[in-house]
């Protein structure tokens, strides 16, 4: 009775080693051909007529699964090796590594045929959008029509802050100066940092904190924005000619969102 | 009946030309959020006879350097394509010939970009058809800077030129199989000899004029 019982456990153990096994190779990308499928099978076969209660069995099928699946993954390998794109992954990441970037973008512009496309409107598209204009009611009847309670935004300054006792004057330089230090370190050794890899911080509340902060940087000209239009990314540096208070020529002011939505944005990207 | 035959022949003439027409409004212009045109919307605009007709849109195409470019859904049949492959398979205009290192550079792409979508692509095909993110990333980084890293993997990923699964893993996206020649890749790689372990000086100038061309064209 104990032996059968050992038996079971060992087959139990062996199915759960097979499973790993496989479930090894389809995650880690790892050579298929490590399993070898006719010793796998043999393993199953002998302890089949052990297994008795759903729990054993569904453990067996499962083995079975994944032996199934290992078996696709050699047939795929196979494939793969035997088309004129197989190529040893090592070789290729030595290519890659030893090539100038310059002599990697041109071999790849010898193989690149990019797709011709056109966004263009068109006289049907013209006619619908002058239809919609026509109809479009005007924005102050649209507000109107709203119902519920409407927020009133407006504007703080410091003093209110420091009357709300949210911040302290004294403080608050404090804050900015070691804020700006931290830019200065962060950029140190390029001439930009992206604007939310520097803002954004483990909570939301911190990255608020910090756009705040970075607002009064940019408002006082110890900080500047770039905006590359191509990638939508915005960076910021700080600039050591300007003195705060400064009068400057072109002020605009540059609206950034930093809602929660968009800080989990960033979180999930970051994390990656 | 010369006269009959020869009415015949202009008729089928016309209904070419403006099947053509047809045809090109249909693949130039962008229909959908991706470019290309399916098999089945074709043959609902242009008839079944599409094939042929897409086959002498092609032959107009050669004088401009562009052609006609056919992507199956599962991967280039070995034969003659059936006409279910046909129905399903996207159809695109692509340039037939290669860009210059400049034409390529005014079009936006910098040299960092191209060479780090050839380093991603080409370790993805290398890897049968998926790579972990993981592993590009810090191929791209030995040249890279890490930000740009990131930034870069994020606009081939918005492009269509790889996609990513939820466990991190990258394949070829849309736009690979449309507008890259995988082999012709793979081969000159392997074929290139390695001239030096270190980038020229001369690549960073041409950064450089990549950058104020790209800053040309946002002042446009």
């Amino acid at each position: 009775m104990t032996e059968h019982k050992e038996t079971k456990k060992l087959g139990r153990d062996q199915l759960e080693r097979i499973i790993e096994l496989c479930h090894q190779v389809e995650e880690k990308g790892l050579d298929p051909f490590i399993v070898e499928v006719d010793d796998v099978i043999q393993v199953i076969k002998t302890y089949f007529p052990e297994w008795k209660n759903p729990e054993e069995l569904c453990l067996d099928a499962e083995a079975l699964h994944q032996i199934a699946s290992a078996i696709k993954l050699q047939s795929e390998f196979i494939t793969h090796r035997s088309t004129s794109l197989y190529t040893d992954p090592f070789l290729i990441t030595a290519k890659l590594t030893s090539l100038p970037k310059k002599k990697i973008s041109n071999l790849f512009l010898k193989a690149w045929h990019p797709i011709v496309e056109l966004e263009q409107m068109s006289s049907t598209g013209l006619a619908e959008a002058v239809g919609y204009w026509k109809n479009l009611i005007p924005l102050g009847e649209r507000w109107l029509q709203k119902s519920g309670p409407q927020l009133q935004t407006g504007t703080t300054t410091l003093a209110e802050l420091e009357n709300e006792d949210l911040i302290a004057e004294e403080e608050f330089q404090q804050e900015l100066d070691t804020f700006l230090e931290e830019l200065k370190q962060a950029t140190r050794d390029q001439k930009n940092i992206e604007y939310w890899s520097f803002i954004g911080a483990d909570s939301f509340r911190e990255t608020a904190r910090r756009a705040y902060l970075m607002s009064f940087l940019v408002t006082y000209g110890y900080a500047t924005f770039e905006v590359d239009h191509m990638e939508e990314i915005i960076y910021v540096k700080p600039d050591e000619t300007r003195r705060p208070n400064s009068q400057h020529s072109h002020a605009a002011s540059f609206p950034i969102s930093v809602g929660f939505d968009d800080w989990q944005k960033w979180r999930e990207g970051a994390q990656r | 009946m010369e006269r009959r035959c020869t009415t015949l022949k202009l008729t089928k003439k016309a209904h070419y030309a403006s099947r053509i027409k047809r045809a090109a409004h249909l693949l130039f212009f962008k229909h959908h959020k991706m470019p290309g045109v399916k098999g089945w919307e074709l043959k609902g605009r242009l008839g079944v006879n599409y094939p042929r007709i897409i086959s002498l849109l092609n032959s107009h195409l050669e004088k401009l350097d562009l052609r006609v470019k056919t992507v199956f859904e599962e991967g280039t049949p070995t034969g003659k394509p059936s006409g279910r492959e046909l129905d399903r398979a996207r159809f695109y205009v692509t340039l037939r010939g290669t860009l210059e290192p400049r034409e390529a550079r005014m079009m936006g792409w910098r040299i960092d970009d191209m060479a780090g979508l050839a380093t991603t692509i080409s370790t993805i095909i290398a890897n049968q058809g998926r790579a972990s993110r993981e592993e590009v990333e810090e191929l791209l980084r030995e040249k890279l800077p890490n930000w740009r890293v990131h930034t870069n993997m994020d606009r081939y990923r918005r492009a269509g030129y790889i996609t990513e699964d939820e466990k991190g893993y990258l394949y070829l996206g849309w736009r690979t199989r449309a507008e890259v020649d995988e082999k012709q890749l793979i081969d000159s790689l392997l074929i290139e000899q390695e001239t030096a372990t270190t980038d020229s000086p001369i690549s960073v100038e041409d950064e450089a004029r990549a950058d104020s061309s790209l800053i040309e064209q946002e002042v446009d």
